[in-house]
């Protein structure tokens, strides 16, 4: 017991210090681009949604990004799941830790715990490592279970760490074009972006909505602060 | 229609004169000083907030699932599928956060103008068992999402009880209900949370203005308004709460629901610290987050835990000194000795005190927030040791010398004289 | 008092008020149906190509039974003989989409769809065939029976006159997708 606070408490640094410290990209996403929230929806149901769940995510709030009932039926659901359903997936946590050493984590609130700009960077450094059991590697995420499923499009690639001597740590990361992907790195960044606004949107369904509520919120509330600032004026006419 | 209310409140009164009766008491006959500034609006900004907590607590139970292998889904499911649920959430989690801010300053307030000092004693340790019983609210509320800060935070703090010699470890067994913070914990932390706790909170919060409204409210100058009286036998300085300060207050309520909404609809994570982003990963009892913190309102003391390396093979100095930080409070009217109340009359000792007790709480603050490796090794000379845990060190004795010489410095303090009547 | 003060305490009052209805709007809206219970209560689909006539088949709809019976000719005579025993014959409350509101009550005549739920106080009927004569009395030409408080209903859902029950069974909005294929919970005009 004791040990497990001391651990806590002055160890931390320890786990940090292995976590990739690759430096993240921005991602550029725009919340509000309906054409690239579905396009992040397609790539979504396409390439994650067969490992990845989003347990508490239904399709028919996909409604939110200018597509039809209809329109998310035959065109995102691609299992046997009603439009109301939400997207859940056939692996489960058994067979997945089977399959790569760790279960797949649902993906409903990925956006919010890890962060666009991580999870743009994470989708765009995936290289050929044979140490691997997958075959592949990740500068953000060293030693990730996942591989790489967007290998097609982006081709395969390969990382030289060049490391840097006097600070103990890597100062420049060579990258290598192995084969072509059927996508240009343009093309390749494009797809990340909109998968990642996707994953942000999904995370936050509300978020748009929440910001324009917040404006006529504080609009309104500055009107009553007028009234309510005259209101103490008047009064404090008497003591004054 | 003006008629049959005056005739419906009089039917009312003459059966129970006792609600008008309370409200001359406590508001249209309750004198308070003319002089309050903007430090005064806190007080009544923490009773907002407490209702606010309360009723969006209330609508969030009516989703909410206490219940290990669904908390954290009824959480997502009030974030989207109830309609409005996400703002009922976010209400209540940027009240939380809110609630001690608005306390934080309240106290503040207290130590700036002496109102904790005689007569006011009692006020003040009905106010610190306020602060008490509501971090003891925080903590029970934040293991309800059963995210990962959720578990580890509730995790380590059961196991502070834990450090205890001899009852430690059946303590914090007891404590939890299980070998490690689970369904039996989470679920009797909700029934504190909701019901237990808060029930303490009000009658707390009762006893803390009624015995305010016995000795009548401190004020910027440490003035005792009631000495001076005028003809009619009310305080000179002194003016009805009812209708000036109820007028004043809706004002400043009114601003600080627009910072409320700002942070609420705009950034209610609050850059990680109002909702801490690894909360969106569920609990796992198996996988300890890289870097745990508490939420930014127990940081303090929290940093001043970590700073006190373990003596003896044991953690409980720690934790003591991390106890003793709180519960000193209750001493702070015994231990200034000054004739003055007000900042305003005091000398430069406890004004530099003051102003060192303030940075060295931020200090302590947002080391607690921040990995000990935060500001990286410091040389040779210190034995290679982590720059933030020697600055950690530093000012954790600080924060104690703040109270312990205080009956020093307060006494040695040149004072200047106090006015007879406030001054505006 | 004083006229400036009763002005700015009225406006500043109405504005609050504004406000107060402003803040109860999502905690009341919240014990709307969510969306969870949204999609439990989808409309249901379902397949009679395997419905002989005469024969009764239940499908859940939004937790409450909905009977979908194929009604034979005889069937069909002993609604039309029942017009003057039940006490809304032409199906004038509106119990039933206005697609429903003929002699059968029913889109296709033979094909009927029921809530099954007794519009007295919420138990389900059972169904009592015209063999039950001995139950049910000589004249009995089929139809259902609240075992609660003994209304009986005609082979359309319409009450029979005398019974607890005030008012038909409520016929749920429907369509045909196919000639087999019955859309509960969604029609037409609402979809």
């Amino acid at each position: 017991m004791k040990k497990l606070i001391l651990a806590l408490a002055f160890v931390p640094a320890l786990v940090f210090a292995s976590e990739g410290g690759y430096r993240l990209d921005h991602a550029p996403i725009v919340p509000t681009d309906q054409l690239s929230l579905q396009a992040g929806a397609k790539t979504f149901v396409n390439y994650c949604l067969n490992c990845h769940g989003a347990q508490f995510m239904r399709y028919n709030r996909l409604t939110d990004l200018g597509l039809t009932e209809a329109q998310i039926r035959d065109n995102l659901v691609l299992t046997d799941a009603k439009v109301g359903d939400t997207m859940k997936v056939a692996l489960t946590a058994k067979d997945g830790k089977a399959m790569f050493g760790a279960a797949p984590p649902d993906l409903t609130v990925v956006g919010r715990s890890r962060g666009a700009d991580w999870l743009y960077t994470y989708l765009r450094t995936f290289y050929r490592d044979e140490k691997s059991p997958t075959g592949w590697n990740n500068a953000a995420f060293p030693s990730v279970a996942m591989p790489h499923v967007l290998w097609t499009m982006q081709g395969e690639r390969s990382l030289q760490v060049v490391e840097d001597e006097e600070h103990h740590g890597a100062a420049e990361y060579k990258w290598t074009q192995l084969t072509p992907g059927t996508q240009n790195e343009v093309q390749y960044d494009t797809t990340v972006r909109d998968l990642v606004n996707f994953l942000v949107y999904m995370g936050e369904p509300s978020a748009v909505n929440r910001k324009r509520l917040g404006v006529v919120a504080l609009f309104f509330l500055g009107i009553l602060f007028i009234f309510a600032y005259a209101l103490k004026k008047e009064y404090w006419k008497d003591v004054h | 229609m003006t008629r049959l209310m005056t005739a419906a409140w009089d039917w009312f009164d003459a059966r129970m004169p006792s609600v008008a009766e309370e409200f001359r008491k406590h508001a249209s006959e309750y004198y308070a000083p003319k002089n309050f500034n903007f430090w005064y609006f806190f007080g009544a900004l923490s009773m907002i907030v407490l209702v606010i907590q309360i009723v969006s607590g209330i609508f969030l139970t009516m989703n909410y699932k206490p219940d290990a292998a669904l908390a954290f889904g009824s959480v997502e499911y009030i974030m989207r599928d109830v309609p409005g649920g996400w703002i009922i959430r976010y209400i209540h989690s940027t009240g939380a956060s809110a609630f001690f801010v608005v306390v934080y300053l309240h106290m503040f307030r207290g130590l700036l103008y002496g109102s904790y000092k005689q007569p006011r004693e009692l006020v003040w340790i009905f106010g610190v068992l306020i602060y008490l019983t509501l971090m003891a609210e925080a903590f029970f509320g934040y293991l309800l999402p059963w995210g990962q800060m959720s578990y580890w935070g509730a995790q380590v703090i059961v196991n502070l009880f834990g450090t205890i010699p001899f009852i430690g470890p059946d303590l914090s067994l007891l404590i939890r209900g299980d070998y490690v913070v689970g369904d039996a914990t989470l679920n009797r932390f909700f029934a504190l949370h909701v019901i237990a706790i808060p029930l303490v909170l009000l009658g707390l919060v009762s006893a803390h203005i009624l015995a305010l409204h016995d000795v009548g409210s401190n004020n910027p100058d440490g003035v005792e308004i009631k000495k001076i009286k005028g003809p009619d036998g009310h305080p000179l300085d002194g003016i009805p709460f009812h209708p000036y300060y109820t007028v004043k207050d809706f004002a400043g309520a009114v601003i600080f629901m627009m910072i409320f909404c700002a942070i609420m609809f705009f950034v209610p994570e609050m850059g990680g610290y109002f909702i801490e982003y690894n909360n969106f990963v569920p609990a796992n009892p198996l996988q300890t987050p890289a870097h745990i913190a508490p939420v930014w309102y127990f940081t303090p003391y929290y940093s001043i835990l970590r700073a006190v390396p373990p003596l003896f093979n044991s953690q409980f100095p720690g934790v003591m000194a991390m106890g003793i930080s709180t519960l000193i409070l209750f001493f702070l009217p015994w231990l200034d000795r000054s004739p003055v109340k007000s900042i305003r009359y005091r000398g430069t000792l406890y004004k530099s005190a003051l102003a060192i007790f303030v940075v060295t709480f931020l200090v302590l603050g947002y080391l607690g927030t921040e990995p000990v490796t935060v500001w990286g090794q410091s040389g040779a000379w210190l034995g290679h040791a982590d720059r933030a845990t020697v600055a950690a060190r530093i000012f954790s004795v600080i924060y104690f010398l703040f109270f312990f010489l205080m009956p020093w410095y307060t006494a040695i303090d040149k004072t200047k004289p106090v006015p007879e009547r406030v001054t505006m | 008092m004083d006229k400036t003060r009763r002005n700015l305490i009225i406006a500043t009052g109405a504005v609050s008020a504004v406000a107060g209805v402003a803040v109860a709007v999502p905690f009341a809206w919240s014990w709307w149906p969510s969306e969870r219970a949204k999609a439990a209560g989808a409309p249901v689909t379902a397949d009679i190509s395997n419905l002989a006539p005469g024969e009764l088949q239940v499908v859940e709809w939004r937790g409450k039974p909905v009977w979908i019976l194929r009604r034979t000719k005889e069937m069909l005579d002993a609604v039309k003989k029942a017009d003057d025993k039940v006490s809304d014959p032409k199906s004038e409350v509106p119990l039933q989409p206005e697609y429903a509101r003929n002699e059968y009550r029913s889109i296709k005549p033979d094909v009927l769809v029921l809530v099954g739920i007794c519009s007295h106080l919420g138990c389900s009927p059972q169904q009592k065939t015209a063999e039950a004569k001995g139950e049910m009395g000589s004249d009995w030409a089929g139809g259902f029976l609240c075992p609660c408080h003994g209304s009986k209903f005609d082979l359309a859902g319409r009450v029979y006159k005398g019974a607890p029950a005030p008012v038909n069974l409520d016929v749920p909005p429907h369509m045909y997708l196919s000639e087999s294929t019955i859309v509960i919970g969604e029609d037409k005009k609402g979809a």
